[in-house]
């Protein structure tokens, strides 16, 4: 079970929360005028990748703050956790 | 009352002490502090069972938990457990144990023909024969197979036991209590670090408790106690025996299971039988020391071969002799310890040394004890069936290739030692790389991954100062960079017999002529033929190997096998050992009950059960109750012999034509304030928002981004910053959750702050042409005439002195209102409504009226929303705002969504007016069409129609657009069930929505 650092919280076992996808993914603009490739892209495909991935949590049974966690998907080590209004660097 | 293998003194039993037990159905006693195995070797008893494979005799290999063969069923207080190792079982007055794998008994097991096929079941046996006809493998291969070669038989009854989880956290988690574990749990204690010291057995010291050492002028045993005597005072330590240590999860996270009341004839009251430790550690200190390993030779299975230091660990602990004529088989200087312990015990050992003239303090000793021994000999093969009766032993050339003339001498036992293989399994479960060691000719560790270090034998050190210098330091050291403290602790004199080096050998060659049986995995049968068979075949990887011979994959994991089958795998393939590598370490390390794992959560407690504050009046009143997610929700009220059918079409009946309440506190509620609050449903719905006035309710569909719907519900503009959400029980985290991702991920501008309400508010829905009047009764003061409070209007109302929230919303089609109270009101509400509502003929109605309500009015709900569904499909396509954005939408011009033929929600009515349509049917054209029958739709909601007095279904058909009047066929292949349908308008009560603005 992974032990994660809330930004908010500290540190919390995994069970508080839950997994939410890739953190690197942006909403496309609301209204804005995008094609059936890019937007399939924006809903569905994802990597699948093998090492340091952001992605995100959401501390369900805690704050229920989203946050971004840095995590080697192969070893589960995490390097860094942002909130959720703090950028990837 | 005799024991003909106890010793007179000796051992740490108490034999003050005697306990009664039986083991295949005769009865025995023993001492407090025996285990199964001490008592019943105590009594002369070496048949414990029969092999997996072979069904040969088995005996006891070990004294602890690397037993690979004394497995039995144990009954205990009326329950039985399979599997359980005689060796680690305690004994308790009244135990009661069986063999397993045999049949009919131990003495005669019929399954011991496969013995003499034994040419008939080599490796990968299964696999080659009952290949064909693949028809036979169900039905008569696999359930015979597993009846022939079971080990015990689970219970079928409900475990009345108790078993509990614990969370714990701890600066320095030690396991093991030998001497590395005591060492450096007492340096990190005396430095204030909170450490947990786990020990697996009921008594702590480990190979303190056999060795002949001293430590600051006390015997190992001694300054044992005294460390731990010590700990136990102290405050910041947590010492557990009977405690494994057998899993190392991700961020150093270990599980440990303790056995609380496996010792006892019964569990104590309010007791759990055992106890499921999850421990996040800062810092790990492995000490689980090393499992001697076996030599491997002819026939070596055969009870009375057992490994030497579990003989030596009979006579200390349990002042138990293995035999009487004990033959001592080594390539080490462990097998001396054990020749001396028995000459101690008045017992004559003959001691066979592979090696050629080795000379040290330990066997000096043996040699000014007048010791038999014969160096460069080997044992070639035991013989003797239920028992070993001697033994074929021969010199052995240098080179170890060739065997001298064989001799047969006498003995009852043989006591094995090929050197110490490292217990390393938790450190390669934490992801150590682990390197192999060319002086002790093992795995040990190597760099650590986690926060973990492996001390004392565990790390391959063998001699005792080395171990306690290495381990008080590393405690200290560990525990300093915690908590900044540095108490030294004074290093004891350490006193013990110096040894030499051990000889690589572990496999005795076959005499010529001769074909025995030479077993490298003694719980699964595998025998060093069984190897060089897999590997002719071309297994090369060990992976592969293992599992195509079973190596190592019996209960015990190979504990005392894995280590020789990579010296075969590596001498066959010529390799050297390191380079095969060694087979995946995982959790556990040692068998966990499965009542452990699943602790509290049995039956009720699986998953935590709600209730509406209004629940304990339908008890009162024949609810009869069904599981809505966690929540207990009203099915149908029973009234006298009522089924469900009959008693929810009453209900529905009723809310027709009269008036129901029916209990609405599931609904998921969202509160919803801020400025921006109109912006943020404006993009989460998919129609219009931003022009609700004030007082007013609004139904709005949700969508996730790829279009498919996602809830829907009436949300409530409360004033004018202020809105409240309702959604589907189903879905109410998950549309608190969506919210949340948006607010603070993706729109993190937007000015709104939304949490749930869900528990603060109780609800009462009452509907039917009456229930204005009650409601006129239930508020005298307000205005709800439908002009003072329209459809989709919302007032606030004084309830008898109960501030009340009442939405003019309907899910029936009916007239109807929903009244919220705050929860505690919740039951005062209830049996107001019901008392008001008496006159005008008011019966509450549960979910199956609910239902029936909804569906012939079309009214779409779960069923429908199933997460493969689009507004269009749902006919709300008319809720779908052209001029804004909002989450899906980009997706609905999709081609497939906006295909001319899309399927569509239609009503579905049976020609004959009767026959009841099972839901999850198929819809087709023709039901004689060959299959596959082309599929048109399904049936997602069933009910009987109150208004028509007919069944009434709702399904998603394709093109439904255009399929109203068609006749169709539903196909139920489950209930053998063809009826001839038409499709009729999925509106069928009150198409134009008149009722509800009435």
């Amino acid at each position: 079970m992974l032990h994660i650092k809330c930004p908010h919280c500290g540190m919390r076992s995994q069970n508080e929360f839950s997994y939410g996808g890739d953190a690197t993914v942006k909403r496309p603009e609301l209204g804005e005028e995008i094609s059936d490739h890019d937007w399939d892209n924006f809903v569905y495909n994802r990597k699948s990748l093998r090492g340091r991935h952001w992605e995100l949590w959401q501390h369900l049974s805690g704050c229920r703050q989203w946050i971004k966690v840095e995590r080697d998907t192969a070893t589960h080590e995490i390097f860094k956790t942002l909130k959720a209004n703090e950028d990837i660097s | 009352m005799t024991q003909s293998f106890r010793l007179e003194t000796g051992g740490l039993i108490n034999r003050d002490k005697t306990i009664s037990f039986k083991f295949n159905g005769k009865n025995y006693f023993g001492y407090e502090g025996d285990t199964l195995a001490s008592a019943l070797i105590a009594n002369g008893v070496h048949l414990i069972g029969r092999s997996f494979k072979y069904h040969r005799p088995r005996g006891f290999f070990g004294a602890g938990v690397d037993e690979p063969y004394a497995i039995v069923q144990l009954y205990r207080n009326g329950e039985t457990e399979p599997n359980i190792k005689a060796t680690e079982q305690e004994l308790f007055e009244g135990l009661e144990a069986k063999s397993v794998n045999c049949w009919p008994s131990v003495n005669f097991d019929v399954g011991a023909i496969n013995n003499f096929l034994k040419i008939f079941l080599p490796a990968g046996f299964y696999y080659k024969t009952f290949m064909w006809p693949k028809s036979f493998w169900y039905k008569i291969y696999e359930p015979f197979i597993r009846k022939a070669a079971g080990l015990g038989t689970a219970s079928i009854k409900h475990d009345k036991e108790r078993y509990e989880h614990k969370y714990e956290y701890c600066d320095l988690l030690i396991t093991g209590s030998g001497p590395s574990g005591l060492a450096s749990a007492y340096s990190a204690a005396k430095n204030g670090a909170k450490v947990i010291l786990a020990e697996d057995k009921s008594r702590f010291g480990g190979t303190l408790l056999t060795s002949d050492v001293n430590i600051g002028n006390q015997s190992g045993k001694e300054w044992a106690d005294s460390i731990v005597s010590e700990l136990k005072e102290m405050s910041n330590v947590t010492i557990k025996n009977r405690s494994q240590v057998f899993g190392y999860y991700d961020h150093n996270m270990l599980v440990m299971s303790e056995r609380i009341s496996d010792h006892l004839p019964k569990t104590k009251k309010y007791h759990p039988k055992q106890r499921l430790w999850y421990i996040r550690a800062k810092e790990v200190l492995i000490s689980s020391g090393s499992i001697e390993r076996p030599i491997v030779f002819g026939n070596n299975d055969t009870p009375g071969v057992m490994l030497s230091s579990a003989a030596k660990e009979y006579m200390k602990v349990y002042g138990v002799l293995v035999g009487k004529k004990p033959l001592v088989f080594t390539n080490n200087d462990s097998g001396y310890e054990t020749a001396i312990e028995f000459k101690k015990n008045g017992v004559d050992p003959i001691i066979l040394d592979t090696r050629k003239e080795p000379q040290s303090e330990i066997i000096e000793e043996a040699k000014n004890m007048n010791i038999d021994i014969k160096n460069s000999y080997v044992v070639v093969a035991a013989q003797g069936y239920k028992k070993v009766k001697s033994a074929d032993i021969a010199k052995i050339s240098d080179d170890k290739e060739e065997l001298g003339s064989v001799e047969n001498i006498k003995c009852d036992c043989i006591c094995v030692s090929g050197f110490w293989t490292p217990t390393i399994h938790l450190a390669s479960q934490s992801g150590n790389k682990t390197k192999f060691n060319e002086e002790i000719d093992a795995f040990v560790p190597g760099t650590s991954k986690q926060n973990e270090k492996t001390l004392g034998a565990a790390n391959g050190i063998y001699t005792l100062e080395e171990t306690l210098k290495d381990s008080f330091e590393k405690g200290n050291q560990l525990s300093k960079e915690i908590t900044n403290n540095d108490n030294k602790v004074s290093f004891p004199n350490v006193v013990e017999k110096k040894s030499t080096v051990h000889d690589k050998f572990w496999c005795v060659p076959l005499p010529k002529g001769k074909n025995y049986k030479r077993f490298l995995d003694f719980q699964n049968d595998v025998a060093v033929s069984d190897i060089e068979i897999a590997l002719k075949e071309g297994y090369r990887s060990i992976e592969h190997v293992k599992r195509y011979t079973t190596l190592g994959m019996a209960t015990d994991q190979g504990k005392t096998s894995n280590l020789n089958g990579l010296q075969l795998v590596s001498k066959i393939e010529n390799k050297v050992v390191p380079a095969v590598g060694h087979t995946t370490f995982r959790p556990p390390y040692s068998p966990v009950s499965i009542g452990a794992i699943v602790g509290r959560e049995v039956g009720k407690h699986s998953k935590p059960t709600r209730k509406s504050p209004m629940h304990s009046w339908h008890e009162k009143n024949n609810a009869v109750f069904v599981d809505a997610g966690v929540w207990l929700r009203p099915r149908y009220y029973k009234r006298g012999d009522e089924n469900l059918f009959e008693a929810s079409k009453r209900e529905a009946k009723n809310v027709r034509t009269n008036v129901g309440v029916c209990d609405v506190t599931t609904l998921g509620k969202i509160d919803i304030k801020g400025p921006d609050a109109a912006e943020l449903l404006n993009r989460v719905y998919t129609n219009a928002w931003l022009k609700l006035p004030v007082g007013k309710a609004r139904y709005g569909v949700m969508l996730r981004e790829d279009g498919i719907v996602m809830d829907d519900g009436t949300t409530t503009r409360i004033s004018e910053n202020h809105y409240h959400m309702t959604t589907t029980t189903a879905q109410a985290a998950n549309v608190l959750s969506h919210l949340e991702y948006y607010l603070q991920l993706v729109w993190p501008e937007l000015n709104v702050n939304v949490v749930s309400t869900t528990e603060q508010w109780a609800g009462a829905a009452i509907a039917g042409p009456k229930s204005r009047e009650v409601l006129k009764k239930l508020f005298p003061n307000s205005d709800v005439t439908n002009e003072g409070l329209p459809f989709m209007g919302y007032m606030e109302g004084d309830l008898f002195g109960v501030k009340a929230k009442i939405f003019r919303i309907s899910f029936s089609g009916e007239l109807a209102y929903e009244v919220n109270v705050e929860s505690d009101y919740g039951y005062f509400m209830w049996e107001k409504i019901i008392e008001a509502g008496e006159e005008f003929g008011i019966q509450p109605y549960g979910t199956e009226a609910l239902s029936t309500l909804r569906i012939e009015m079309g009214h779409v709900a779960g069923s429908e929303l199933d997460g493969r569904t689009i507004p269009y499909d749902n006919s709300l396509e008319g809720l779908i705002s052209k001029k804004k954005d909002f989450i899906g939408k980009r997706s609905l011009s999709r081609k497939a969504f906006a295909a001319e033929d899309r399927q569509k929600i239609v009503g579905v009515v049976p020609l004959d007016k009767k026959t009841s349509i099972p839901e999850g049917s198929h819809l087709v054209k023709d039901s004689n069409a060959p299959l596959p029958n082309p599929k048109l739709g399904y049936i997602s909601a069933s009910c009987w129609s109150v208004e028509h007095d007919n069944p009434f279904s709702l399904a998603i058909l394709k093109d439904g657009k255009n399929m109203i009047g068609e006749k169709l066929f539903v196909m139920s292949p489950l209930k053998n069930k063809v009826i001839p349908v038409e499709i009729v308008s999925s509106h069928y009560v009150d198409p134009k929505g008149e009722r509800v603005r009435s």
